[in-house]
C-alpha cells in the first residue's frame, strides 16, 4: 500500500493562554495540552467536542494565528515551527498555502470594505496579478465559484445574507489558492436550510481543486458527514482519532460514547429506543484542569492509574486511536 | 362545550404583524392549531419563520412594533387576547410559562437564585410565607437535578454553569406548576451533552406535573426526542402539522420532505450527497403571491405562484398545506 503524503503533521502542540490570577500570581487556561496527529493530502479531518475543549484555538494554532506554547508544526515537510529546535519561520509566504474560514461571517469581514476589496486584499498582498484587469478578473471569477454575482463586488458585507456572507469568507480563504484551510465552525451561524448549500460547496471546492480541510465543528452529524476521519478533543486534548465511519459506529473512549449518545437523531423511533450513557456533572475548568486523564472526573470507569498519567494516543485498530489508560490495560 | 374542554389551548388564524417603517411584516400570517392536555407540541422552523413571534403573542410579550391583528387565542376556555395587562400578568408565570433560549441573559444577575425563584411563587400567591417559597424553590431545584440545592440557592446566576443556568430557568418556570409551558430554543446554546441532560430532565418533569409544552426549536433530532406532536413552520405559516411519527416517516409538504433530505445524519451509512434547498428563505415584506415555499419548490407548479394553498387534511390530523395534494392525480397523468 502506498503511503499517503501527510500534508500536516503537529507533535505535542500546547497553547496556554495567560490570565490574571491576582497579585503576583500566574496562571494559564490551559487551552490546548499536548495534542499530537496529522492530516493527510486531499483529506478532511474533522474536529468535535464541547463548547471550551480547545478546538478552535488549535485550529487557530495550528496556522500560528496563536503562538503555540510548545510543540512542532510541519507542513508540508518543512518545520514551520518547533519549540525545541526553536524554529519560528515567517508566516507570510505560508499564508499563501494555508487559510481559515471564520465562525461568524458577519463578524469577520470588515464592513467597510466592499467585497471586492476583501477578495482582493489577499490577492495585493501576495501580488498575485499583474495589472488591474486582471486582479478585476480574478474577483470576478472567485466570486463565480462561490455562488455570488460579479456585481456583488461592489457590494458592502451588510447587504449580504449570512449564507452569502460565508461564500464571500470562502472566496476570500480560496482567492491565494491554499493548499489547506481551517474551516472553523462555517455553519454553525447559518440556517438549517442554507448549511447544506455551504457544505456542498465545499465539497465540491476540495474535489476541484484537490484542498485539504480542517474541519472544526460542534455538530457531529455534519462533521460525521464531511470529514474522512474524526478527532474528539475533551478540555484540551484529543481523546479519540478514527476513520469517521468508524468512530461514529465503534467509539471506543468512554467519552466518545457519551457523546455520541447524547446527539439526537431525526428519526422518533430510533431515538427513543436509545440506551443512552449519561454523562455527570459538569465540564471542569482548563485553567485547574484535572490530573492525569481529564476526563477522569466524570468517567464512569476511571481508576487510580486514570487520576496519576496522562494518557497518550495509541492504536487500537487500523488507523483508530484513542488515549485512555483502561483501553492499554484491557479494562473496557 | 365538551370541545373546549379537550384542549389546553386553541390557535385559530392568528395572525400577527410588524409594523416596520420600510412596511407590514406579516411575522405570523394565519396559524391554526390545539394543544390538548399533556401534549408536547413542537414547532420547527428556520430563523423568521415566526415560531417565536407565535409563542410570544400567547404570552402577552409581544413587544412594538409587533402587534396581532387578527385571530384567537383560547388558553382553557377563555380568551387570552381580551385581557388586559392586569389580567394577563395574573396568567403569565402562573398557569402560562415560558423558558427563554439564552439562559446567561434571562436571569437577573443581581438577585440570588432562589430570590427570583420565591418571586416567581411570590407573585401570584399573597399568602405563602417565605419558608413555604424557600422550600418549594428547594424541592424545584432538585427536581431539575440541581445538586446542593440549598446553597444553590444563595448563589447568584454567574456562579452557575450554563446548564445550570438553564435548570434554574426550568425550575423557576414550573415552580408555580403551569399547565402549559413555552419552551422557546430551551437547549440551543448548549452543549449535546448538557442538551441531553436538559432533556431528559424535561421529559421527566412533563409526566410528574403534568403539563402541555409548546417546544420551539429548529433542530429536527431534539423534537423527534421530545415531542408528541410537531407543526412545520415556513415564512409565517404553519406548511405541514401531523403526530410526530407522520412527520418523520411520511412527511407529505415539499418543504418537510426537503428539510429532512437536507441534514446530515448520525446514523446515515455511506457518504450520501446533501440535497440543499435552492435560493434563501423568501423577504417577509414582499411575500410571494402564491405558496410562499413556491419560489424554492422542487414540485413548483404554475398554480403555487399565483395562489395561496389551502390545507388537505390527510388523516389522523395530518394537514399539509400543498396544491400537490389537490392535483395527484391530474399531475401524476401529465407526468406520466
Amino acid at each position: 500500500m502506498e503511503e499517503r503524503k501527510k500534508l500536516l503533521e503537529i507533535e505535542n502542540l500546547k497553547k496556554y493562554f495567560p490570565v490574571k490570577a491576582g497579585f503576583g500570581k500566574k496562571q494559564y487556561v490551559q487551552a490546548v495540552e499536548s495534542v499530537s496527529c496529522h492530516i493527510y493530502e486531499g483529506e478532511t479531518l474533522g474536529l468535535v467536542g464541547e463548547s471550551g475543549c480547545g478546538k478552535t484555538t488549535l485550529g487557530r494554532t495550528i496556522i500560528r494565528l496563536h503562538e503555540p506554547t510548545s510543540g512542532k508544526i510541519v507542513f508540508d515537510g518543512t518545520p514551520i515551527y518547533d519549540s525545541e529546535k526553536k524554529i519560528a519561520v515567517p508566516m507570510l509566504p505560508y499564508r499563501r498555502k494555508m487559510q481559515i474560514i471564520f465562525q461568524d461571517p458577519s463578524a469577520s469581514l470588515d464592513p467597510r470594505m466592499t467585497v471586492g476589496e476583501i477578495v482582493g486584499e489577499a490577492l495585493d498582498i501576495h501580488g498575485l496579478f499583474q495589472g488591474k484587469a486582471e486582479r478585476r478578473e480574478r474577483i470576478n471569477e472567485l466570486l463565480d465559484e462561490v455562488g455570488l454575482n460579479t456585481e456583488h463586488s461592489n457590494r458592502f458585507p451588510h447587504e449580504f445574507s449570512g449564507g452569502q456572507q460565508q461564500r464571500i469568507g470562502i472566496a476570500r480563504a480560496l482567492a491565494v489558492e491554499p493548499q489547506f484551510i481551517v474551516c472553523d465552525e462555517p455553519i454553525s451561524a447559518l440556517d438549517v436550510s442554507i448549511q447544506s448549500q455551504v457544505i456542498n460547496m465545499l465539497e465540491d471546492l476540495q474535489a476541484e481543486k484537490g484542498l485539504t480541510y480542517l474541519f472544526i465543528a460542534h455538530d457531529i452529524s455534519v462533521v460525521r458527514h464531511i470529514s474522512n476521519r474524526i478527532g474528539v478533543m475533551y478540555l484540551g486534548s484529543m481523546v479519540e482519532l478514527a476513520e469517521s465511519y468508524e468512530l461514529c459506529n465503534h467509539p471506543i473512549h468512554p467519552y466518545t460514547k457519551t457523546l455520541l449518545s447524547a446527539v439526537p437523531i431525526p428519526d422518533p423511533e430510533k431515538t427513543r429506543s436509545r440506551v443512552r450513557q449519561p454523562l455527570e456533572g459538569e465540564i471542569p475548568s482548563p485553567i485547574n484542569p484535572p490530573s492525569g486523564c481529564r476526563f477522569h472526573t466524570r468517567c464512569p470507569y476511571a481508576t487510580e492509574r486514570c487520576k496519576q498519567e496522562f494518557p497518550k494516543l495509541k492504536e487500537y485498530g487500523p488507523g483508530h486511536y484513542a488515549a485512555c489508560h483502561l483501553l492499554e490495560d484491557g479494562k473496557l | 362545550m365538551e370541545e373546549t374542554k379537550k384542549n389546553l389551548l386553541e390557535v385559530k388564524d392568528l395572525k400577527v404583524s410588524f409594523f416596520t417603517p420600510a412596511g407590514e411584516v406579516k411575522a405570523v400570517d394565519g396559524i391554526s392549531y390545539n394543544l390538548g392536555y399533556n401534549e408536547v407540541m413542537g414547532i420547527v422552523g428556520e430563523s423568521g419563520s415566526g415560531k417565536s413571534v407565535e409563542a410570544y403573542s400567547i404570552i402577552g410579550l409581544l413587544q412594538k412594533p409587533g402587534k396581532v391583528v387578527g385571530g384567537s387565542i383560547t388558553f382553557d376556555g377563555q380568551d387570552l387576547l381580551s385581557f388586559d395587562e392586569e389580567q394577563m400578568r395574573n396568567v403569565r408565570g402562573k398557569d402560562i410559562s415560558m423558558i427563554f433560549q439564552n439562559p446567561m441573559t434571562c436571569l437577573n444577575p443581581v438577585y440570588t437564585i432562589g430570590n427570583q425563584l420565591m418571586e416567581a411563587l411570590q407573585c401570584h400567591d399573597d399568602k405563602i410565607t417565605k419558608e413555604e417559597a424557600w422550600d418549594r424553590a428547594v424541592h424545584m431545584l432538585e427536581l431539575v437535578g440541581i445538586n446542593n440545592a440549598e446553597k444553590r440557592m444563595t448563589q447568584y446566576p454567574h456562579e452557575h454553569s450554563g446548564g445550570m443556568r438553564q435548570r434554574a430557568m426550568i425550575a423557576m418556570a414550573l415552580i408555580s406548576e403551569p399547565k402549559l409551558l413555552i419552551a422557546d430554543e430551551p437547549t440551543t446554546a448548549l452543549d449535546v451533552t448538557i442538551q441531553a441532560q436538559i432533556l431528559d430532565v424535561m421529559k421527566d418533569i412533563q409526566k410528574r406535573v403534568n403539563t402541555s409544552i409548546i417546544f420551539i426549536t429548529h433542530n429536527l433530532g431534539v423534537v423527534a426526542e421530545v415531542c408528541d406532536k410537531v407543526s412545520v413552520m415556513y415564512a409565517g405559516k404553519i406548511v405541514e402539522q401531523g403526530d410526530v411519527n407522520d412527520i418523520f416517516y411520511n412527511p407529505q409538504h415539499p418543504y418537510t420532505k426537503a428539510l429532512l433530505a437536507s441534514m446530515p445524519r448520525l446514523d446515515e451509512d455511506g457518504h450520501e450527497r446533501l440535497i440543499p434547498i435552492e435560493g434563501t428563505p423568501i423577504d417577509l415584506l414582499n411575500p410571494p403571491q402564491g405558496c410562499n415555499f413556491g419560489p424554492r419548490c422542487k414540485e413548483c407548479r404554475k398554480i403555487c405562484l399565483s395562489k395561496k394553498p389551502p390545507y388537505a387534511d390527510l388523516g389522523n390530523g395530518h394537514i399539509s398545506a400543498c396544491w400537490l395534494h389537490f392535483m395527484e392525480g391530474a399531475a401524476k397523468k401529465e407526468e406520466a
